[in-house]
């Protein structure tokens, strides 16, 4: 700990340092914005192709693919996670304890902030054998609004990028998990929801192990 | 008064320190920490972990006031939704409890160690540099941490930062000394 030196005489004698002509950095800017504030959708759409063109190079299998998109989307959960308890008023300000308000707020917050509205459903895995599964449900993912996924390529799911947000949030707030996205919409005539995805978090035995342990407490 | 502030990561490794004293009742803001103290606060600031691990799954706040003492010494905890732990020492210079670690400094009002020795948590002593448990120091180190929380979350948005690095910004060590002088 002793190696971190307060840097004295503050920034002009720091020659690797650059700063904008204006003197603003980050910590000048505001973490709030206003609730209409939304980015357009043409050029995230443009943007995430090209993330996806770009973690498609060189890849062995499906998975390697789906394993770089979540790599990608991880750091971003993370942080997410801090700047939307920032933003919560002072009174609900608190970390979540369990799963389900780690879960709740994944589908409300976290949906509402990427996506613009809550995610469509979230349920329990129904069999008895997996108690440490959940799933979240949204019935037309935005990130895969403009994508075909070829024939031969017919398991990927690019919503393995929402699934690598979805796991850094549960992995910043000490709820290691393993989030993975698969496509469940029939291909058929008249399918209502033919790009329905849901995300299948399953968290880490230690996380099950203190859950119970808490619950009894 | 004396303050060291630590920021400690998820794996438990150091971010960021800082060492200040009060600004309040005429202090100067200098920390005055026995050269030896300097070496040890690290270490009871670090102790505290293991209580932090105990108290943060009873209770969803963020700030969780003070969760340690060690001697003289008083530590703060705010826990970040990232499990990143901000840790405050404080020391206060004139405790009633111990004379012994009574030292006489010329930042502490006369008026304020009276009324500290005389009841510890009496409403009389406005000084939070004495209480270091009194709702009033409770509520000044709420709003420093709520602070640094603000500078920390701008550190997160940056897309160089990754989870866990030294934040060595000159600029977030400006934040959190004005912090400091601005509430404790």
């Amino acid at each position: 700990m002793s190696n971190i030196q307060p840097s004295k005489g503050g920034t002009k004698d720091q020659p690797g340092l650059r700063y904008p002509t204006n003197g603003k950095t980050i910590y000048h800017r505001p973490l709030n914005r206003a609730k209409t504030a939304e980015l357009s959708g043409a050029s995230f759409a443009y943007l995430f192709s090209e993330m996806v063109g770009y973690a498609s190079k060189k890849i062995e299998s499906i998975q390697d693919l789906e394993k770089r998109l979540n790599v990608q989307g991880h750091p971003i959960g993370l942080k997410l996670l801090d700047l939307l308890l920032y933003r919560e008023p002072a009174r609900t300000q608190t970390r979540p304890l369990n799963i389900i308000t780690l879960l709740h707020f994944i589908k409300i917050n976290v949906w509402q902030h990427l996506f613009g509205q809550a995610a469509d459903g979230l349920e329990k895995s129904s069999d008895p054998s997996k108690p440490d599964e959940y799933m979240i449900i949204d019935n037309e993912p935005l990130v895969n609004r403009y994508i075909s996924v070829p024939k031969d390529m017919s398991q990927l799911n690019c919503a393995a990028y929402v699934a690598g947000i979805i796991e850094g949030v549960c992995d910043g707030s000490a709820f290691p998990a393993r989030v993975t996205a698969h496509s469940v919409g029939r291909q058929e005539e008249g399918e209502m929801w033919p790009g329905r995805t849901v995300f299948l978090v399953k968290f880490a035995p230690e996380v099950m192990e203190r859950e119970g342990y808490l619950g009894k407490g | 008064m004396s303050y060291y502030f630590a920021i400690v990561g998820t794996q438990d490794n150091p971010l960021f320190e800082y060492e200040f004293g009060t600004s309040k009742q005429g202090g100067d803001g200098q920390a005055r920490f026995a050269e030896q103290a300097r070496h040890m606060n690290q270490f009871i600031v670090h102790s505290s972990l293991d209580i932090i691990e105990e108290v943060q799954w009873g209770n969803g706040q963020m700030y969780l006031k003070c969760v340690d003492k060690f001697f003289n010494n008083y530590v703060s905890c705010f826990l970040t939704g990232g499990n990143v732990k901000f840790l405050l020492l404080h020391q206060p210079t004139n405790s009633a409890g111990l004379p012994g670690s009574v030292a006489s400094s010329a930042a502490s009002s006369p008026s304020a160690a009276a009324a500290a020795a005389a009841a510890v948590g009496s409403r009389s002593s406005t000084s939070i540099g004495a209480n270091p448990t009194s709702p009033q120091t409770e509520e000044a180190v709420r709003s420093f941490m709520l602070e640094v929380y603000e500078s920390w979350v701008k550190t997160l948005m940056s897309p160089f930062y990754r989870a866990n690095m030294e934040v060595r910004s000159p600029v977030f060590r400006q934040r959190v000394a004005a912090a400091g002088r601005k509430y404790l």
